[in-house]
Order: structure tokens, then C-alpha cells, then sequence
């Protein structure tokens, strides 16, 4: 399962380098998002401040439809989801693949968004073990889920106006969570963030876990 | 010994459409057959049917020994399948798509780099993006993948769709080779003149029920066994 998966994200990521799309479409989108968040709120006001948490989050979540949407487009093309199928693969290494490569490059998103945060937002930087921690269980729990609604999503004409829908409310929690440990790591208080951060690990460990279970048949109706 | 192909009374349903409306038929190991018929006839489907692609609504299925209905999974990896759609990723290059591919089946990379070479794209083609090249080029790519899973059970859609003559010929000579070797060939075509002259044994389709099943002596020894004839055709006068 591990080579299988192994297989899938060398070539989801290998796609990216040579099409850029996630360079060129889905990082500067990211970045004008956090941009129009700072025109509305006047930089200079508290409400900024303390939105920040939550505004980099619901960024990312922007950005993660974007991403899994790009994810299973490549697999739809010219019949690849048949070869998918005819080729053996172990669906649960396929979805760890497809799950790994979509957490690089959204963890790749993350950190520009985050450096754009510090810079337009004026936030410092506290809290930096947390913070990284929560970005990675966060991240990992938006990729396992949205690996697994991807896929429900794939066969359907609708899926890039369905996929949101399905999406974005199973993110909610991650949201949540994510914003308050950011929130305490930001504020200089790791400590009352750490709860945050099991919350988030649970979410992504169970997420993984029906993803490897259930993909297959998903896939197979897809 | 047990056919490769081994269909009784197949149905196969595309939504509540009846693609196959009760199939027979069997193909040994070794033999070449031609599927022929007018578009629409239900030749595709009964390819994908045989690649463990296409679900059995009723009727018995057997492919290289196992039943359709349950071991699906078993057939996939052992049967290689040109398709319409050659399974091709656009934004990756030539060799990393046969790369991928030949990986993913847990096939050889020396068999694919001899496959590329035969196909002619190991020298400047290896490094073009698929979405750069023509039908025909694609077309080759995806065979070069079907040679290097070295399949045991050949399913060809329109082998010969888009490929200039030195392509056609390529084609031909691949199939006559894996037929030597062992591996079963089925090939849907309208080129009919081009594909009865590999195939001893030509079925003909029509509305998704087999109505003819007859031998070519000029292509080779195969006859047609009684008991594969279907129904209509024993019973003829």
C-alpha cells in the first residue's frame, strides 16, 4: 500500500511541477483573498487583529476547494480513472497518495499565506512550536477529508458546485479548532492551544482511517 | 481446459440501457478474434465487460478463471485494454507516463523502454508533454503501455485508429507476436479488411446479441467450434 501511495503522490506532485497550477493559479488566488480580507478590514483596527486567526483559516479552506477540484480533474481525463482501476493499485494507497500530495502542496500554501499574514496583517510571530502543529494536523485533516469528498465528487457533472457544499461543512470543526489554536499560539499563550491541536490530530487520524477503508468502493463508483 | 473468455447469456446494462442483451461466447487461449459491427453494436462494452471495467446484470462471465461478478479485481491486472480514451496523463511527458503506468502494474521498465523504442518515441519524444502530441503519437504511447504490462488477454478498440501505415503494420506485427506467445487477442474494428487478416475467427455484433460468428481460412486455422455458434446461427437450416 505504502509503494502504492508512494506511486500516486510522486505523480500528482510530478503533474504539479510541470504544470504549475497550484504555483500560478491557486497561490496568488490565496494571496489576493487574504489581501481583500485586509482592504475590508482597516489594517490598523483591532478587528483585524483579531480576525486574523480565522481569516488565514477560511483562506485555506478557499484554497483546499480549489486544490482537491485540480486533484481529481487529473483523473478524469482521457479515461485515467479506468487505467486507475485496470492498473492493480491498492485503493487506500491510492487515496495516502493522493491524501500526501495535496497536504504538500497545501502546507506550501500555507506557510506564503502565513509570511503574508505576518507582513499585511502586522502580526508577530509567537507560539512557533503550535503553530506549526496545528498547521500540520490541521492540513492533514483537510487533506484526508477532502481527498475522500473528492473522490465521492469525482463522477458527478456537478462536483465543482457540489464538492464546496460537501466540503466545506465537514471542515467546520477544523476551522474551529485550527482558529483557536492559532489564536492562542499568535497570542503569545500556547499552552491553552494544545487542546485545539488533539482535537485536530483526532479529526485527521479518523479521516485517514475511512479514507484508506472506504476509498476503493468510492472509487469504483465514481 | 477452461477458455479465457467463457460469456453465457450476458447482460450488461448502461444505465437501464441493454448494452449486451444476452452474449455467448468463448474464445481459447491463443486465438485471435475479430468483433465486428455497426457503431453502437455494443463492441466496446463487451470489451470493457471482458477488462472487468463493466458490471454483469445477469448471465454467467468467466474471464482467464474467474467469474466477473466477484474477481473482478483479479481480471483488471492481467488483461491489457486499448480504449478509445488511451489512459494518458497531458501534463506529464511521454516516459513519465509510461513510467507511471508500467510501476502501477508492477510490469518492467526494461520491457517499457524496449516498448518505447519500438513505438518510436524513445528518442525525442520521451520528453514531450502528452498534451503536445498528435492522435496518433498518443495512440502509440498508450500501446507502448499495453506491451510493457505484457498482458495475457489482448482487448483492442479501433487498433488502428489514427496511426499512419508504418503504425498499422506496427500494430499488426505486436498482435501476431503476443498471439505466438500465448496471449489471447480480441479486436474490435471497422477496418475489417486490415483486422480479418489477423483474426482466423470474426464475431459479429449487432444490438448487443452476437448474430454470426464465422471462421477465415485465409487468416489462419481457427474454425468455429459448434458449441461456440450462437444460437440463431445452430439452429439455422
Amino acid at each position: 500500500m505504502l509503494r502504492d501511495a508512494r506511486l500516486i503522490a510522486a505523480k500528482d506532485l510530478r503533474i504539479e511541477l510541470r504544470s504549475k497550477v497550484t504555483a500560478s493559479q491557486i497561490l496568488p488566488f490565496a494571496l489576493l483573498v487574504l489581501m481583500l480580507f485586509a482592504f475590508a478590514l482597516d489594517p490598523d483596527s483591532q478587528a483585524l487583529e483579531r480576525a486574523t486567526p480565522g481569516l488565514f483559516w477560511v483562506a485555506v479552506l478557499f484554497v483546499t476547494v480549489l486544490a482537491v477540484e485540480r486533484s481529481f480533474s487529473l483523473e478524469g481525463g482521457d479515461g485515467v480513472r479506468d487505467a486507475l482501476r485496470l492498473a492493480g493499485l491498492e485503493p487506500g494507497g491510492v487515496f495516502l497518495g493522493k491524501f500526501a500530495a495535496l497536504v504538500v502542496q497545501l502546507l506550501v500554501v500555507e506557510v506564503v499565506l502565513l509570511l503574508g499574514v505576518l507582513l499585511l496583517y502586522s502580526r508577530d510571530l509567537a507560539g512557533v512550536g503550535l503553530l506549526a502543529a496545528t498547521m500540520l494536523a490541521a492540513t492533514a485533516g483537510i487533506g484526508a477529508a477532502g481527498t475522500l469528498y473528492g473522490v465521492l465528487a469525482a463522477g458527478l457533472r456537478v462536483r465543482e458546485t457540489l464538492l464546496p457544499f460537501l466540503l466545506l461543512p465537514v471542515l467546520a470543526p477544523v476551522l474551529i479548532a485550527a482558529t483557536r489554536a492559532f489564536e492562542s499560539a499568535l497570542d503569545g499563550v500556547p499552552s491553552d492551544g494544545w487542546p485545539w491541536f488533539n482535537l485536530l490530530a483526532v479529526f485527521a487520524l479518523v479521516y485517514i482511517g475511512i479514507g484508506i477503508l472506504t476509498f476503493g468502493s468510492l472509487l469504483e463508483e465514481s | 481446459m477452461e477458455p479465457v473468455i467463457h460469456l453465457r447469456g450476458v447482460v450488461c446494462l448502461l444505465g437501464r440501457f441493454p448494452a449486451l442483451a444476452g452474449v455467448d461466447l468463448s474464445v481459447e487461449q491463443g486465438e485471435i478474434v475479430l468483433l465486428q459491427g455497426p457503431n453502437g453494436a455494443g463492441k466496446s462494452t463487451l470489451l470493457r465487460l471482458c477488462a472487468g471495467l463493466q458490471p454483469v446484470a445477469t448471465g454467467t462471465a468467466r474471464v482467464l478463471g474467474h467469474d466477473l461478478a466477484t474477481e473482478s479485481h483479479q481480471v483488471r491486472v492481467r488483461v491489457g485494454l486499448l480504449a478509445h480514451a488511451t489512459f494518458l496523463y497531458d501534463d506529464l511527458t511521454v516516459a513519465d507516463n509510461v513510467r507511471f503506468w508500467t510501476l502501477a502494474a508492477k510490469a518492467d521498465l526494461d520491457d517499457a523502454q524496449r516498448a518505447m523504442q519500438r513505438l518510436g518515441l524513445a528518442d525525442r519524444l520521451a520528453e514531450v508533454k502528452v498534451s503536445r502530441l498528435s492522435t496518433g503519437q498518443r495512440r502509440r504511447v498508450a500501446i507502448a503501455i499495453l506491451m510493457a504490462r505484457r498482458p495475457e488477454l489482448w482487448l483492442l478498440d479501433e487498433p488502428h485508429a489514427g496511426l499512419d501505415q508504418d503504425g498499422r503494420d506496427l500494430v499488426d506485427a505486436l498482435v501476431r507476436e503476443a498471439a505466438e506467445v500465448g496471449a489471447t487477442v480480441v479486436i474490435a474494428s471497422h477496418e475489417l479488411d486490415r483486422a480479418a487478416q489477423l483474426a482466423p475467427r470474426h464475431v459479429t455484433i449487432v444490438g448487443g446479441a452476437i448474430t454470426a460468428i464465422t471462421a477465415d481460412t485465409a487468416a489462419g486455422p481457427a474454425g468455429v467450434p459448434e458449441h461456440q455458434q450462437p444460437e440463431a446461427v445452430r439452429s439455422a437450416p
